[in-house]
């Protein structure tokens, strides 16, 4: 019988209760949020179980909301179970205050370089990760720049003109 | 002399330069003789790092063969050859390594910015992008395109071709050159 | 992967004392890309391998939170810029799935057309340069010459060779005409035997294979966990494919097979592209023939009736009330994008290429994360390469067909 995105929620429910919450489909994919420390447990329990099989890790990247105060920034997880073709996907909210998550390269390789990449650009510390250092940003830098307070220009430049982008200060469009 | 070729006769040949011709010898000055060698035997660099190494690639096929215009032998070392050309995006943190390059060329040497990104910074005006080589090494010859077709990229270094057989030789030695350098603090 | 130490002591019985440390810089020989290797070699062999990456960071993902959704199309061209047109029709399959568009069929199989004509020459590059790499020029200028037909089938449709930015949200920006679909013949006729032919000069040349195979291998399994995709993890051979998985674009109107490898070495990744150029030959052929089938008005469809998403054509806008509201509508973002989250894939040149996308209501989105498989297969090198010589090497990263652009992103 193949599985759907019913068994599956119920499979997790029995085993952590209430620690699962905003369960939702959007486009057809289960998509639910899971407090910060059950990360590795979920993880873990979607790869080990026989009917569940979430072997593939699809993808691995964060969002930031600034707007959620205690809980900036998202991780998100894009899981795929290969053999039943179908996929799941869950979030872990972190503060910026203190933006640890386990690190998920102990069952995935592949997490390795996705979460230096969250890293880079977001500043979430994976905790354990065996090499946690900026992958795609020049090393010397020293803010995280796809948080939504930092602009996408760099501000030193001369020979652009902000004005002639509407982005200028004189007319106050921007 | 008629060539043994059935299509390919309507050649472009190089012309020699202006001389005082005798018997058996011809008189001309360094500057000519020394810019017509270097220009139609130019070894050139491709620096690719995107889009624009691709377009490369297609103009170094038989295509749109570049070779045809002396570039034949392709270097990868900086130390054998004449012309640097750089296309592709180039990253704040490649800058560093493009500079290194560019110091371990031997004079003369030119330098080709291909493309937009390269010319200044193209459609990438973002923190981690260098706006234009220029920002870190002296250009001599822009082309412009996201990416320029092959036939931009002949045109391009045809216009290089031009610049180094009109070069004066006494160029490298002089104060203008020595200011631009040191504008680039380059030794 | 632990921290690197150079200059490691070697256990006695190796060829030195300690290794020597050689940067595979990020300058290549042969434009692969911008990418650097920090290699530990005892004598000719690896010993262990560091990468970094990010030579040519751009910062897709930011400045796509600056753009309208229909100008995201020329960034996502500059991912895998061999194969850029099946980066457009994902992005733009992507942007329908959010809004939900529903495409008309002959779309769709134009849509297939175009990007079975990337992948072809995506797997041309890759292959000509794993031949280039062992010493073969000749196949690579040999096929270039193909690759410079499909260019010009892309410039009768779109007007560019290989940024093409081709196809809008909603289909494409205007009908084929005659001479693309004459060219779409040519190509079709003319490229099998150049496809053998190239074929001949490497699959059972006995350099070649010497040099291919046996290097480079790895496991099935590992490369699952690795995050493969694409020819490389079905050169390992596990047959996932998205095309077949979770059809997008009418894929399963069509009917081909998917090669898969055995042992995941050079010489089988080489031959799973040589495959699946084949098979791509017989799907253009299929989704040739169905778009044939469409007569009178029916073979003037080349967009969906999604007024709120596409622009309307510019004589309309110029005479009619209507479209000039949706023009203006369009261009000033006033239209209702829904805000929602979507994540959905393409098979790229290199495998799945996804796009997360979160939108909150307004015209530029709220986050885009490109799922790039170029980056999350290239961890996997140091294990790749690990106690094999120097110049094989060499041949796993180019027959690896990592493409910086779709690499740092």
């Amino acid at each position: 019988m193949p599985l759907t995105n019913q068994q599956i929620i119920e499979r997790l429910t029995e085993k952590f209760g209430q620690d699962i919450f905003d369960i939702h489909e959007p486009y057809g994919l289960l998509t639910f949020t899971i407090t910060k420390d059950l990360n590795l447990k979920v993880l873990r329990f979607l790869y080990d179980e026989p009917d569940l099989g979430f072997t593939f890790l699809t993808d691995l990247c964060a969002v930031h909301y600034p707007d959620n105060v205690g809980k900036e920034l998202a991780v998100v997880y894009h899981l795929h179970n290969l053999v039943e073709n179908i996929r799941v996907r869950f979030k872990v909210f972190a503060g910026t205050e203190q933006p640890d998550v386990f690190t998920a390269t102990g069952i995935f390789e592949s997490a390795n370089w996705q979460e230096r990449e969250t890293y880079d650009f977001y500043g979430v510390n994976f905790v354990g990760h065996p090499n946690l250092k900026r992958i795609l940003n020049v090393d010397e830098m020293d803010y995280f720049p796809l948080r939504k307070e930092f602009p996408l220009e760099d501000q030193t430049r001369t020979d652009k003109d902000d004005e002639m982008f509407g982005r200028g200060n004189l007319i106050g469009l921007n | 002399m008629e060539r043994p070729v059935r299509f390919n006769t309507n050649v472009k040949q190089v012309e020699a330069p202006a001389s005082f011709m005798g018997d058996g010898f011809m008189a001309t000055s360094f500057d000519k003789v020394i810019g017509l060698a270097r220009q139609n035997s130019l070894w050139p660099l491709p620096f690719a790092t995107s889009c624009c190494g691709i377009e490369f690639m297609a103009t170094m096929a038989s295509h749109y063969d570049l070779s045809r215009f002396g570039a034949e032998r392709l270097g990868f070392s900086p130390r054998q050859c004449d012309l640097l050309m750089v296309m592709g995006t180039i990253a704040k943190k490649m800058g560093p390594i493009l500079r290194q390059v560019y110091l371990q060329m031997a004079e003369p040497r030119w330098v080709m910015a291909v493309g937009a990104c390269a010319s200044s910074g193209g459609i990438f005006d973002t923190y981690s992008v260098l706006q234009g080589i220029d920002q870190v090494i002296p250009v001599d010859v822009y082309v412009p395109g996201c990416p320029p077709r092959p036939e931009a990229i002949i045109d391009g270094f045809i216009q290089i071709q031009s610049l180094v057989g009109s070069e004066s030789l006494r160029r490298r030695n002089g104060e203008r050159y020595k200011a631009l350098m040191d504008s680039y603090a380059i030794q | 992967m632990s921290l690197p130490e150079y200059h490691v002591k070697l256990p006695d019985g190796s060829i030195e004392k300690q290794t020597t440390t050689l940067n595979l810089g990020p300058t290549h020989p042969a434009t692969h890309g911008v990418f650097q290797n920090i290699l530990e070699l005892d004598g000719e062999r690896i010993v262990s391998a560091e990468q970094t990456v990010g030579y040519i960071h751009r910062a897709f993902e930011k400045i796509a939170e600056r753009r309208p959704l229909y100008q995201i199309t020329p960034l996502t061209d500059r991912l895998n810029y061999c194969s850029s047109p099946i980066n457009n029709m994902g992005w733009h399959t992507t942007c329908e799935k959010l809004m939900g568009i529903k495409m008309p069929k002959r779309v769709d199989y134009l849509r297939v057309i175009i990007m079975e004509l990337a992948r072809i020459s995506d797997h041309l590059i890759c292959n000509s340069v794993v031949g280039v790499d062992t010493g073969a020029f000749t196949g690579f200028l040999y096929v270039m010459q193909y690759r410079e037909l499909i260019y010009e089938i892309y410039e009768e449709i779109c007007g560019s060779r290989l940024t093409t930015n081709i196809g809008r949200i909603g289909g494409f920006e205007r009908n084929f005409n005659d001479i693309a679909f004459r060219k779409i013949e040519k190509f079709l006729v003319e490229y099998p035997k150049v496809l053998k032919e190239f074929e001949n000069l490497f699959s059972r040349n006995r350099i070649f294979m010497e040099r291919t195979q046996g290097i480079g291998g790895i496991d099935g399994q590992r490369a699952l966990n690795y995050g493969f995709t694409g020819p490389n993890l079905r050169a390992a051979g596990i047959d996932y494919d998205v095309r077949v998985h979770k059809p997008y674009s009418s894929y399963e109107d069509f009917d081909f097979t998917i090669p898969v490898g055995k042992t995941g070495d050079c010489y089988d990744r080489f031959l799973v592209r040589n495959q699946e150029m084949y098979q791509s030959l017989k799907i253009i052929e299929q989704a040739y023939r169905k778009v044939q089938e469409f007569k009178g008005t029916d073979a003037d469809v080349f967009h969906a009736d999604a007024p709120e998403y596409y622009l309307p054509a510019k004589e309309d806008v110029y005479t009619k009330m209507e479209a000039l509201i949706y023009h203006f509508k369009i261009v000033m973002g006033e239209t209702n994008i829904p805000a929602g989250e979507v994540y959905h894939s393409v098979e790229g040149g290199n495998g799945e290429l996804g796009f997360y996308l979160i939108t909150d209501g307004g015209r530029s989105p709220y986050r885009l994360h490109f799922r790039r498989p170029c980056f999350i297969y290239y961890q996997a090198y140091s294990e790749l390469t690990k106690g094999s010589m120097l110049s094989d090497a060499i041949i796993t990263m180019s027959s690896l067909n990592l493409i910086a652009g779709e690499m740092d992103g």
